[in-house]
C-alpha cells in the first residue's frame, strides 16, 4: 500500500499508516508499550507518561506522538524502563494504594504494571494524602484514594457518553477528579451503562456490590502479565 | 503501694505478637501484682468506617496472618445478614465450612507442633537451645511427629488455597455466599490424603493424652483455676465451629445463658476497658466484670457442647470429659488435649464435606433485601469471634465492633500468669525456668500474641521484677 511507511522501534522495522500514533503502530506490530491513561477508543490524554519513548533521541509520549516515516524509536531500553518505573512508583506514593484489600487487585492495570516492571516497593516516601470516597451514587462507588488522575473517565464521559460527569478540579498537586454535582456522584446523570464506569484502570471507580465475585486465579492478570496478550498476538 | 501505678507500660509495637508480663513484688519478694500486657493497637474498628460493606471480609482478615480465614468468614457472615441472607446456598455454606475446617486444622497443627510440642517433649526446664521446633525435628525420637505436624498444617493450608484462592488472605467468601466451588482436581487430591490426615490426628492426640495423663500431678494445677466457659453451639447442642447460638456455663457446668442469637450478643456480653492494656476485658453481663469473665477456645468448646457430631472426635470428647467426672474441665493445660480433639473433628468434617456433591455445586450466592446491621459469630481456632457492623443506605460501614478470640481470654490469661507467678516465683528466685512456665501458661491459650513466635522463632517476652516503689530490681528478656 502506497500510504504506509516504515520506521523502527528498538531497531525492529515497523509499518505505520498515516494518523497512527507510535503506540498504535507498535500495537499493530505486536510490540507492547506500557501505558495507563491511554485506552483504545478514547482520545489520547498524554497524562501519565508511562508510555514515554525516545523519538529521534527525545522523550515523547507514544500515545500522542504521530508515527512517521523513518522515525527511530527507542522503547524497551534500560534508560526508558528505569524512567517508567519511576513514573509508576510516583503514582503509587501519590495516592493511597492498598492492593491487599482492593477489589481491583488482579484486574488493576497499575498493579499489573508494577509487577511487569519489577517494582517491589516504591523508592519514594509515601505521601498518604487525604482523599475522599463518594458513595452517594446508588450503583457506583468512587474511592479517591486510588485515583491516579489518568483522566480516562473524564474523556469517556465527555466523548463517548456525551455527559461530562467528570472533570479535573483544583491545580497542581491538589489536582483531583471532580464530578459535576455539588451533592456528589449521586447528583450527576451517570448511569451504570456509561462507558465512564468501566474505563478506570485502578480501583477508583467501581460498580457497587460486585467486588471479589471473581475468584483469585480467574482475574485478568493472575496468569498473564499485562501486555503479553498483545505481544502474543503480534508473535 | 503508689508505685503500682507507675508500671503501666507504653506500647512498644502495633503489631500483634508482642507480649509483656510485669510482676510487682514487695520488699520481701512476695508477688503483689501480675499483668500480661498486650500492647498492640490496630484501630480496625475505626478505619473501616466509610468503607463499602463488600470489601470488609477481605479487609478485616488483615487483622491476622495466622487465622485470617476466621475474620474473613465472621465478617462475611455479618455481611450475609446485611444483604438480607439468612440461609446460604448449600454450596456456599459447605465451601465456607470446608475453608473454616481447613483453617482450624492448620492453625491448631501449627500451634501444637511448632509452638507447644517442644515444652511437652523436652520439659519446661529444658535448654532453650533445643526446646524449639527445630530441636523436635532434629531429635530422632520426634522427627516423624514433626513431619506429620508440618504435613497436617500443609493439608489445611492447601484447603484454604483451594477455597479462598490464597493460603493467606484470600477472597473466597462474599456477602451472601462464595465465589467458587471446589474443583474436581482439588476434591480428588484432598480425598486421596484425608484418611492419612485423620490417622495422624489420632496418633498426635494419643501422644498428647499420654503426656497429660503421665504428668497430671504437675499439670492439673498448673496455671489452673475454675472459670466460666463460652462458645457457640449448634441448636441441638453439637459442637459447631462455623455457626450456632451462644451458650455460657459456669465452672460447674451450670448454664448461665443458652440459645442466644448472635444478634443479641450485646445483651449478654459487655466489654470493660482497663487503662494498662489495649485489649478489652469482656464479661458476662449478668455476672458483672468481677466474676463474669470466661474462657473461650478448645477447652471451652469441649465444655459447652453436648456432643460432637463426628464419631472419632465424639469418643475422644467423652474420654476428655471423664477427666472431671463429666463436669467442665478447668485444667489450663487441657487446652492442648481439647485442641487436638478439634483437629480430629476437623479432619472428619473435611472428609465428609469432600464426599458431599454440594461441594461441586454451581449455586454460589443467595440474595435478599438489604438490612442496616449484621452480626457474624463463629468459633475461630482461639475461640469465639464476634463481628458486628452497621451499614448505611449508601453501602458504607458506619460502625464496627469486633471482639476477637484472644480478647475473650484476656482475663483468663492474666489469671494463669498470676497463678504461675504465685506458685513458682512468690518468695523465690527468678529463673529461666520460671520465665518459661509463665510462657507455657500463656501459650496454652494459643493467643494471637504467639504470632511473634511464628515469625521470629521465639516470643519477645520480658519479665520485670519491680519493688513496691516501682524500681526495676530484676529483668529477664528473650
Amino acid at each position: 500500500m502506497s500510504d504506509t511507511f516504515r520506521f523502527t522501534i528498538d531497531g525492529v522495522e515497523v509499518t505505520g499508516t498515516p494518523g497512527q500514533t507510535i503506540l498504535q503502530a507498535a500495537e499493530a506490530a505486536g510490540i507492547w508499550i506500557p501505558r495507563l491513561c491511554y485506552l483504545e477508543g478514547l482520545v489520547p490524554g498524554g497524562a501519565c507518561r508511562v508510555c514515554t519513548v525516545k523519538v529521534q533521541g527525545r522523550f515523547q509520549a507514544a500515545c500522542a506522538f504521530p508515527a512517521g516515516p523513518g522515525l527511530v524509536v527507542e522503547n524497551d531500553t534500560e534508560e526508558i524502563r528505569e524512567l517508567r518505573k519511576q513514573v509508576v512508583e510516583m503514582l503509587f506514593v501519590e495516592g493511597n494504594h492498598f492492593c491487599m484489600f482492593c477489589e481491583k487487585s488482579g484486574n488493576c492495570e497499575l498493579q499489573a504494571l508494577a509487577y511487569r516492571l519489577g517494582i517491589a516497593s516504591p523508592r519514594y516516601p509515601y505521601l498518604f494524602p487525604v482523599r475522599q470516597v463518594d458513595a452517594s451514587h446508588p450503583d457506583v462507588f468512587i474511592d479517591g484514594n486510588r485515583c491516579i488522575q489518568c483522566g480516562r473517565c473524564i474523556r469517556a464521559s465527555r466523548d463517548v457518553d456525551g455527559k461530562g460527569v467528570f472533570g479535573f478540579v483544583e491545580r497542581s498537586r491538589d489536582t483531583r477528579v471532580g464530578v459535576d454535582a455539588r451533592t456528589g456522584l449521586g447528583g450527576t446523570s451517570l448511569t451504570l451503562d456509561d462507558r465512564a464506569v468501566t474505563v478506570c484502570p485502578v480501583g477508583a471507580i467501581l460498580k457497587k456490590r460486585v467486588g471479589f465475585a471473581v475468584p483469585i486465579g480467574e482475574r485478568l492478570y493472575d496468569h498473564r502479565p499485562i501486555g503479553t496478550d498483545l505481544e502474543r498476538r503480534g508473535a | 503501694m503508689s508505685g503500682l501505678n507507675r508500671i503501666v507500660i507504653e506500647p512498644v509495637t502495633r503489631v500483634e505478637g508482642h507480649g509483656k508480663v510485669t510482676i510487682l513484688l514487695d520488699n520481701a519478694g512476695r508477688v503483689q501484682q501480675t499483668r500480661l500486657h498486650i500492647v498492640e493497637f490496630r484501630g480496625f474498628e475505626r478505619f473501616i468506617q466509610g468503607r463499602p460493606y463488600w470489601e470488609v471480609p477481605v479487609l478485616v482478615q488483615r487483622l491476622c496472618g495466622i487465622c485470617p480465614v476466621s475474620h474473613h468468614l465472621a465478617a462475611a457472615k455479618a455481611m450475609d445478614k446485611v444483604v438480607g441472607v439468612d440461609r446460604l446456598t448449600a454450596t456456599g455454606e459447605k465451601m465456607r465450612r470446608l475453608m473454616h475446617y481447613g483453617q482450624v486444622l492448620q492453625s491448631h497443627a501449627l500451634h501444637f507442633f511448632h509452638l507447644v510440642s517442644p515444652d511437652l517433649l523436652f520439659g519446661f526446664d529444658a535448654d532453650p537451645a533445643i526446646r524449639n521446633v527445630v530441636g523436635v525435628a532434629k531429635d530422632p525420637r520426634f522427627s516423624e511427629l514433626a513431619v506429620h505436624g508440618v504435613l497436617l498444617r500443609k493439608y489445611g493450608q492447601e484447603i484454604i488455597l483451594a477455597t479462598a484462592g490464597k493460603k493467606i488472605h484470600g477472597t473466597g467468601a462474599i456477602p451472601g455466599g462464595i465465589n467458587k466451588c471446589l474443583s474436581a482436581e482439588d476434591q480428588a487430591r484432598f480425598q486421596a490424603d484425608i484418611d492419612q490426615m485423620i490417622g495422624w490426628s489420632v496418633d498426635t492426640l494419643a501422644l498428647c493424652k499420654q503426656y497429660t495423663r503421665s504428668h497430671m500431678d504437675e499439670l492439673a494445677d498448673f496455671g489452673s483455676f475454675p472459670s466460666n466457659h463460652l462458645s457457640i453451639v449448634r441448636a441441638d447442642g453439637a459442637m459447631d465451629l462455623y455457626d450456632g447460638l451462644l451458650r455460657a456455663i459456669d465452672a460447674q457446668g451450670k448454664v448461665i445463658f443458652d440459645k442466644v442469637e448472635p444478634e443479641a450478643y450485646h445483651e449478654v456480653i459487655r466489654e470493660e476497658v482497663r487503662p494498662w492494656s489495649y485489649m478489652k476485658f469482656p464479661f458476662i453481663r449478668a455476672l458483672g466484670p468481677e466474676t463474669g469473665w470466661y474462657r473461650v477456645g478448645p477447652l471451652a468448646r469441649l465444655n459447652t457442647c453436648d456432643f460432637i457430631d463426628t464419631p472419632l472426635a465424639e469418643a475422644e470428647r467423652q474420654e476428655f470429659k471423664a477427666l472431671a467426672g463429666g463436669r467442665p474441665v478447668n485444667v489450663t493445660m487441657a487446652y492442648h488435649w481439647a485442641r487436638l480433639i478439634e483437629v480430629l473433628h476437623c479432619t472428619e468434617k473435611i472428609r465428609d464435606l469432600l464426599a458431599d456433591p454440594d461441594i461441586r455445586g454451581t449455586d454460589l450466592v443467595a440474595t435478599g433485601s438489604r438490612r442496616p446491621e449484621g452480626v457474624g459469630i463463629l468459633e475461630a481456632p482461639r475461640g469465639t469471634l464476634f463481628h458486628h457492623y452497621r451499614v448505611n443506605d449508601l453501602d458504607q460501614v458506619e460502625m464496627a465492633n469486633l471482639i476477637v478470640s484472644t480478647t475473650n481470654n484476656n482475663e483468663p490469661m492474666n489469671q494463669a500468669v498470676h497463678k504461675v507467678a504465685m506458685d513458682y516465683l512468690d518468695g523465690k528466685t527468678l529463673t529461666e525456668g520460671v520465665l518459661n512456665r509463665i510462657e507455657v501458661a500463656i501459650r496454652a491459650y494459643d493467643p494471637c500474641l504467639s504470632c511473634a513466635t511464628h515469625a521470629l522463632g521465639r516470643m519477645p517476652l520480658v519479665v520485670e521484677r519491680r519493688d513496691a516503689s516501682g524500681q526495676i530490681v530484676d529483668r529477664i528478656g528473650r
